[in-house]
């Protein structure tokens, strides 16, 4: 299985500090014709192209820009989210570290569009090694006109700055990231108002993952046309995947959208390492599905994995061999959101800390079927009624490991035998 | 105007309006705990949420819009099973000690938790947030364990008052409300104003309790005399239920002599002596040059917010103590003398709006009689609760004057309850001295209202006096930033802590801009029916001067009526 590098093209071949040898290998090429486009125009040649979302979400990127376009005000701001912070998940660093010049691209083009004069990369904080090439990178651009002042004689202005997280990763949902950036606790607003209406420091604002902005030089250099040739349908263009876990090859992948799970783990990835079986997959970094072995042949495009019940996310995957016991695996995952939780509203806040507390019950040996009716009911009610999506993401990897492995479960409340979990003594 | 349906019915609102708004026109009952009338939506405490046709999820009803056509379910099976559980959430970290808490049958928490009807035995293992209880301030009590984090505090502190004594700390699970780095709150910037007390809607916050003083002092045979704030009267019994703006002086002095008060006085006598002495200190200043704008100093929260925030701008404050600092040494001396009392033996008690006044009662300059010259304070939620607790039926009681020679005040000084009020007694005043004319129409309306910041100018002879009123710290902080940049060209300025001025203090019943409206009527209307209306014509203030003070600004009047005040900026940095 071949790769089909658009985004990590010059990775590894360029310095990414010299805008000299980005120009060179094409970059700016996208750029350049956005300049003399029209706000409009560009938001429809998005369009055309059909681009979504890769932070997660998967929400057409058109229409993001297209109602901060629509929003009069007199500052306007573009954000980079580069605080990726789903556990295993690597892509942005990749992009940021090695080709930075094409996600600011896509930032200055998103500028233009919406007349925004200052931009804003949230890096995430352990990212902080990355600071010094970015700002290299931005000198460099600086330094042949293109950022800064007057772009390319354009008459266009746009600068980039630079913030940076603490890690928390509540900070990635974008209202916690535009209140840390304004320098209060990372805790998410409420909307409406949304972000294109009201966002950081109170003006219009459009925010993109790391990604999706890097796909945006490259849509205008080739053409929406040719971006549609890659992928599927409804969602054109290629993915990076972040794969991890029990697979021999583990790494970062780009691929069309639309390839098969299945391929991508035993094709491209040489399957489970030591011989092992397949034990779960969990697609879509630490809020995603759990899914069985039986489950993966499945294709990885933003509607496909939705209509089944996952959510394709940023692209991780973590895969599980059977050496694994799930329970005490998402029990892991429950501690992580219970940690992460930013204590702003209380399903969350609480919630997350007691179907921690479930989990493990069950996972020590202490639970019950009533534990299995606590978690359904918590869960329904964090989801239900969390203020942001972490309350609604801590939820998702505990009730689909319920119902895509209730035997293992099922195991643990009866205290019958766990071959994985005996080391432990706990069960 | 907009419609759309809520449980079935059909209801028309105003654009603009919240699900939860739109729900209380209709007379639809939501539960609330974070959301507050007064303050901005925070939507954190989830309890509101209500079921949306259409939309994935439910939706907090304080933070979304009415929308056209909406149809919403307030009471669903799905919307009673989130609040249910939300609430188990929140009572599995509460004490559950309501019986013997403060806020006991005013709890908000605990009405929710009641109507929610939680029968079944909870899901979650209790497990309290460990706190210490800080009670070094003497103003306010936090008991962090019975916090539900819903935030209503900290926007009094940061938005209102701009003080930001309170912040949250730590991270989910374990996130506080909490001083910064672990501070006790009395060794903070706190200013005690109370208005996080105002706000709380469990027993987290609550008053300092001094109450048991009083029987202390009682059983030690002290003669317990006490002074009664302005707008006590006002406010005593709306924190004994009945409507606010109830105007209750004379059931209030039966009250306070059934409780066992030797004594009962009336602050707006010593109102009127401040009056005297602050209107003579501003003519002082403003013929010899002295320092301007004058700021009066009747509010302990000001007073220790300039001291702490811009103590350099203390030559601006007037010297004249507070009404009750000034009533506290006429106790022990002069009324001590009349009666043949060894001061020693009174216990000067009063009776306050104000939890601030705790703090001032204990500052070591308030001895000007040799003794503590106020000996504890009780707010009108502890004198309430006193009340209450001595099985008094209030609401049908006679009515009895206050006790001479301090027993009589005039409406200037009733009015120093509301925001505007010291200003409007003291221009009564200072225009009649220095003119010699006699006003024609006593209602200054410009120094009237709730608007934060007012301004007004009077002609004195000639001379234009220009005045301002601000309230609320916020607006003080704005104050201090003109001063400084040399904007205020004011000669006078009155400056309360508290938004509305005493009317609204933190030692009150729950305050909402809406019950404040109704307060403010009332002291208005009750000052209009008052035989004297200007301080300066009050007779026991003629009295006093002619047996005992002098003059005012005169030899005893400075030993006993007047203060200095100190530095705190270390609290900012220590």
């Amino acid at each position: 299985m071949e790769e089909v590098k658009v985004l990590t093209k010059n990775c590894g071949k360029i310095n990414p500090e010299s805008a000299e040898e980005y120009l060179a290998v094409g970059g700016y090429t996208g750029l350049k014709k956005a300049l003399s486009m029209s706000g409009q125009e560009i938001i429809d040649t998005l369009k055309a192209a059909g681009l979504r979302g890769r932070g997660g979400a998967g929400f057409p990127t058109y229409r993001k820009i297209q109602f901060t376009y629509d929003t009069q005000a007199d500052v306007k701001y573009v954000v980079c989210n580069a605080d990726e912070g789903e556990p295993g998940t690597n892509k942005d660093r990749i992009l940021l570290s090695q080709d930075p010049l094409k996600i600011i691209e896509g930032m200055t083009i998103v500028a233009k569009a919406i007349g925004a004069h200052v931009g804003y990369i949230y890096l995430r904080g352990e990212y902080s090694y990355i600071r010094e090439t970015l700002y290299a990178a931005m000198r460099s651009a600086e330094a042949l006109g293109y950022l800064g002042k007057d772009i390319l004689g354009s008459g266009f202005d746009f600068e980039v700055r630079l913030a940076s997280g603490a890690g928390a990763y509540v900070c990635g949902e974008e209202t916690a990231l535009f209140e840390s950036i304004e320098g209060r606790r990372g805790e998410p607003r409420f909307r409406p108002p949304f972000p294109s209406i009201q966002g950081l420091f109170g003006k219009p604002t459009v925010l993109n993952n790391v990604e999706t902005l890097a796909n945006i030089g490259p849509i205008f250099a080739f053409g929406p046309d040719w971006f549609r040739s890659m992928g599927t349908e409804g969602s054109p263009g290629t993915k990076l995947f972040t794969v991890i876990g029990n697979v021999n090859k583990r790494g970062i992948y780009e691929f069309p959208m639309g390839i098969n799970l299945k391929d991508l783990i035993y094709d491209c990835c040489g399957g489970i390492e030591d011989g092992h079986a397949l034990k779960a997959v969990q697609a879509g970094g630490a809020s995603g599905t759990y899914i069985n072995a039986d489950q993966i042949d499945m294709i990885l495009d933003i509607d496909q994995v939705s209509d089944a019940g996952g959510r394709l996310g940023c692209g991780t995957i973590i895969v599980i061999d059977d050496t694994n016991c799930i329970v005490d695996i998402v029990c892991n995952n429950a501690f992580f959101f219970k940690e992460e939780s930013c204590g702003k509203c209380t399903p969350c806040r609480e919630g997350t800390t007691r179907l921690y507390e479930f989990v493990n019950d069950i996972a020590q040996g202490r639970g019950s079927m009533g534990t299995l009716r606590k978690i359904d009911t918590l869960t329904s009610v964090m989801n239900d009624a969390s203020l942001c999506g972490l309350g609604r993401s801590a939820t998702v990897p505990v009730t689909s490991a319920i119902r895509n492995f209730y035997d293992d479960f099922i195991r643990h409340i009866d205290r019958d035998y766990c071959e994985h979990c005996r080391t432990a003594g706990s069960v | 105007m907009i419609k759309l349906t809520i449980d079935g019915r059909l209801v028309e609102v105003p654009k603009g309006s919240s699900i939860l708004d739109a729900a209380r026109i209709a007379n639809i009952k939501i539960p609330t705990l974070c959301y507050h009338e007064d303050q901005a939506v925070k939507a954190n405490c989830r309890i509101c949420v209500v079921d949306v046709e259409g939309r994935p999820g439910l939706q907090a009803s304080c933070a979304t819009p009415a929308e056209e056509g909406m149809v919403i379910h307030t009471c669903s099976p799905r919307v009673i099973r989130a609040r249910k559980q939300i609430m188990e959430l929140i009572l599995s970290r509460h004490p559950a000690k309501c019986l013997t808490c403060e806020k006991n049958g005013s709890c908000e928490l605990q009405t929710i938790a009641r109507e929610l009807n939680l029968t079944k035995s909870p899901d979650y293992t209790t497990d309290i947030r460990k706190s210490v209880i800080d009670a070094s301030s003497p103003s306010i009590v936090r008991d962090m364990s019975k916090c539900i984090i819903c935030g209503r505090c900290i926007e009094a502190c940061s938005k209102v008052q701009e003080i930001n004594v309170m912040g949250r700390e730590n991270r989910g699970y374990h996130t506080m409300v909490v001083p910064p780095y672990g501070k006790f709150l009395a060794d903070t910037a706190c200013v005690n104003c109370g208005q996080c007390v105002q706000v709380c809607p469990s027993g987290a916050l609550t008053i300092h309790d001094d109450t048991n003083q009083f029987g202390d002092a009682l059983m030690a045979g002290r003669h317990t005399i006490v002074q009664v704030a302005p707008s006590v009267r006002i406010n005593i019994a709306e924190a004994l239920g009945e409507e606010p703006g109830t105007v209750s002086t004379g059931r209030l002095v039966s009250a306070l002599k059934i409780l066992g008060f030797e004594k009962v006085f009336d602050s707006d006598f010593s109102a009127d002596l401040t009056i005297m002495e602050e209107g003579s200190e501003l003519l002082y200043r403003l013929k010899n040059g002295g320092t301007l704008p004058m700021f009066t100093s009747c509010c302990p929260g000001w007073i220790k917010y300039l001291e702490t925030f811009a103590p350099d701008l203390r030559p601006h404050l007037s010297t004249c103590k507070s009404p009750m600092e000034m009533f506290g040494p006429l106790i022990k001396t002069y009324f001590a003398e009349k009666a043949g009392i060894d001061p020693k033996d009174i216990c000067s008690i009063a009776i306050m709006p104000c939890t601030a006044k705790k703090f001032e009662c204990r500052r070591r300059e308030m001895n000007a009689s040799g003794e503590r010259d106020v000996d504890f304070v009780l707010t009108v939620e502890e004198t309430a609760r006193m009340i209450q607790a001595a099985g008094i039926d209030f609401k049908n009681l006679e009515e009895t004057p206050f006790d001479n020679p301090f027993g009589t005040g005039s409406g200037a000084g009733l009015i120093f309850g509301a925001t505007g009020g010291v200003m409007e007694a003291a221009l009564r005043t200072v225009y009649e001295l220095v003119t010699g004319k006699t006003l024609e129409k006593l209602d200054f309306e410009a120094v009237r209202g709730f608007d934060g910041w007012k301004e007004a100018s009077v002609d004195l002879n000639g001379t234009v006096v220009k005045v301002a009123i601000v309230h609320g710290l916020g607006n003080a902080r704005k104050l201090i930033e003109k001063v400084r940049a040399g904007e205020a060209d004011y000669h006078f300025v009155e400056i309360m802590a508290c938004p509305g001025g005493c009317i609204g203090g933190g030692g009150n019943a729950p305050r909402t801009w809406a019950k404040m409206a109704k307060r403010i009527e009332a002291v208005y209307e009750a000052e209009k029916e008052l035989p004297i209306r200007k301080s300066h014509e009050n007779p026991f203030i003629k009295q006093i001067y002619a047996e005992y003070l002098g003059e005012p600004l005169g030899e005893k009047s400075h030993a006993l009526l007047h203060t200095h005040y100190v530095d705190r900026h270390d609290l900012l940095t220590t």
